[in-house]
């Protein structure tokens, strides 16, 4: 998720031109959602866990 | 519409006294959501939740003045910077301790610090209802302090204080710069970031995933409070949000009105959508989840209600009430996620979507991807951060109440008594 976040920070710095920059954000949070459903598959509970 | 800067332009004494009127109101938001938050728990631990609200709103306040304040810094005042690409990037405030000084701030930065002071008690709200039934008290305020002391701050700093997201304008030519006029973001998306780590790091309730067949419903205790609460969260909605469009956006007295009409209208919307879903998924409308829908549209509205005309704002609203039942459902069935309170869809996804909206709807170029910037910098900051300090702070303060207490209710455990002692409450072996 970090890495999304400094793609989109990135984009802001390297890109002057608005389509290559609005490309590279989407990217950035295309990379963050990556990152949450990685997190978020690794917090499922097994199920009658501990619970 | 004006961009939000550093150089904030004198505040009329008309203005200087509707926002203060505004801010006075605003607390009925926090207690809306605590009364929400109380009535979706459980009846054994209906005291703890309403005792935790309060306690939460205390420390959340007292150490923003302490600490918090320092880091946000005054709308007009320095801040930490540094240079890249050509560019400066105002990371930090640069407050005094301690509020000091503050009665000499001008009155547009008093203002704005009490708008923040009292929107880090909401944000700090959100996440306890996430941890119902099972967040200790002590966990509860001690995430509520690291909240207000290190996170909201810095958040604060970089939308309504003239840190990098606000000058995202200026410094990059997209639109007015990252746009937060009533703290969707600052508030209900951080709150309910904050209620993802707290459900992560607490796990979920005794039996609510049980190892065969679905999850088991464990329904709010009281409808009355959860649908009241809704009723009065909508007063200070609008406290918030007209006094957001004031101090952060700059607007005139005459732009208000309209801002009033949106919230509403984001709100009927929603609660419209949420009913309709509910009738037709579960053959009667479901009254959680219509207060679920209610919020989320209250959510979407404060970021956006300032800056759209009133049919996108009752677009707005729509949307937050189809997504948020259905979120609802999918993290509890696919994801096993146990949020009593359905913050993480009525506070976090709700508010990223106000966010978006916004950007889209607001129709100045460039203003769609500066709020796309500024949902980035909270997935992927806010959010490791917030579940790392939580992960940390577990370590010296154990989030989870033991078995027992699970089992006997958070109110005999934590506060030896209960909120209805002429009733029976139910124990968990009725769940089984």
């Amino acid at each position: 998720m970090p890495a999304g976040f400094f793609l989109c920070v990135a984009a802001l710095v390297l890109f002057p031109s608005p389509g290559s920059r609005t490309a590279f954000v989407f990217c950035g949070v295309a990379v963050e959602a990556l990152g949450l459903v990685v997190a978020v598959r690794g917090h499922i509970e097994p199920r009658g866990d501990a619970n | 519409m004006n961009s939000p800067s550093a150089l904030s332009p004198a505040v009329s004494e008309a203005a200087f006294a509707v926002t203060l009127v505004l801010l006075i109101l605003a607390p009925l938001a926090i207690a809306g959501v605590a009364l929400i938050n109380a009535g979706l728990g459980r009846s054994r631990s209906a005291a703890q939740a309403l005792l935790g609200n309060v306690a939460i709103f205390a420390v959340a306040a007292v150490v923003f003045v302490l600490v918090g304040a320092t880091f946000t810094g005054l709308t007009d005042g320095p801040g930490h910077l540094f240079h890249l690409a050509g560019k400066s990037w105002n990371w930090l405030g640069e407050g005094s301790l301690f509020f000091a000084g503050f009665s000499a701030a001008s009155p547009q930065s008093q203002l704005a610090l009490l708008y923040e002071f009292l929107a880090v008690a909401l944000a700090a709200l959100i996440p306890w209802g996430s941890g119902a039934d099972r967040l200790r008290l002590t966990a509860g305020c001690a995430a509520a302090a690291v909240l207000a002391a290190l996170v909201f701050p810095l958040f604060a700093h970089w939308v309504w204080a003239g840190g990098w997201l606000a000058q995202l304008g200026a410094n990059f030519g997209l639109g007015s710069g990252f746009l937060d006029p009533g703290g969707a973001a600052t508030v209900h998306v951080l709150g309910g970031l904050s209620a993802v780590a707290v459900v992560w790091v607490t796990g979920s309730r005794r039996g609510k995933f049980p190892k065969e067949g679905f999850s088991t419903a464990m329904p709010g205790h009281n409808a009355a409070y959860i649908l009241f609460g809704c009723l009065i969260a909508l007063v200070g909605w609008l406290a918030f949000n007209l006094a957001g469009q004031l101090l952060w956006l700059h607007a005139p007295l005459t732009a208000l009105p309209v801002t009033a009409i949106n919230t509403v209208l984001a709100a009927s919307g929603a609660l419209a959508a949420t009913f309709t879903i509910t009738r037709i998924r579960f053959g009667k409308p479901d009254a959680s989840l219509c207060a679920n829908g209610w919020l989320a549209g209250l959510v979407a509205s404060s970021a956006s209600a300032a800056l759209v005309s009133p049919l996108p704002a009752l677009f707005i609203g729509i949307v937050a009430g189809i997504i948020t039942p259905l979120l609802v459902e999918l993290l509890e069935l696919a994801v096993s996620i146990d949020d009593p309170s359905g913050a993480i869809s009525a506070h976090a996804v709700s508010g990223l979507w106000g966010l978006a909206a916004a950007g889209i709807f607001a129709g100045a170029p460039g203003q769609f991807l500066a709020q796309l910037i500024g949902i980035s910098t909270l997935l992927g900051l806010i959010l490791p951060l917030v579940y790392l300090l939580f992960w940390l702070l577990n370590r010296a303060v154990p989030f989870r109440v033991d078995a027992d207490g699970e089992r006997i209710g958070m109110d005999l455990h934590e506060l030896g008594g209960g909120a209805y002692p002429e009733f029976v409450i139910h124990r968990d072996e009725s769940y089984r």
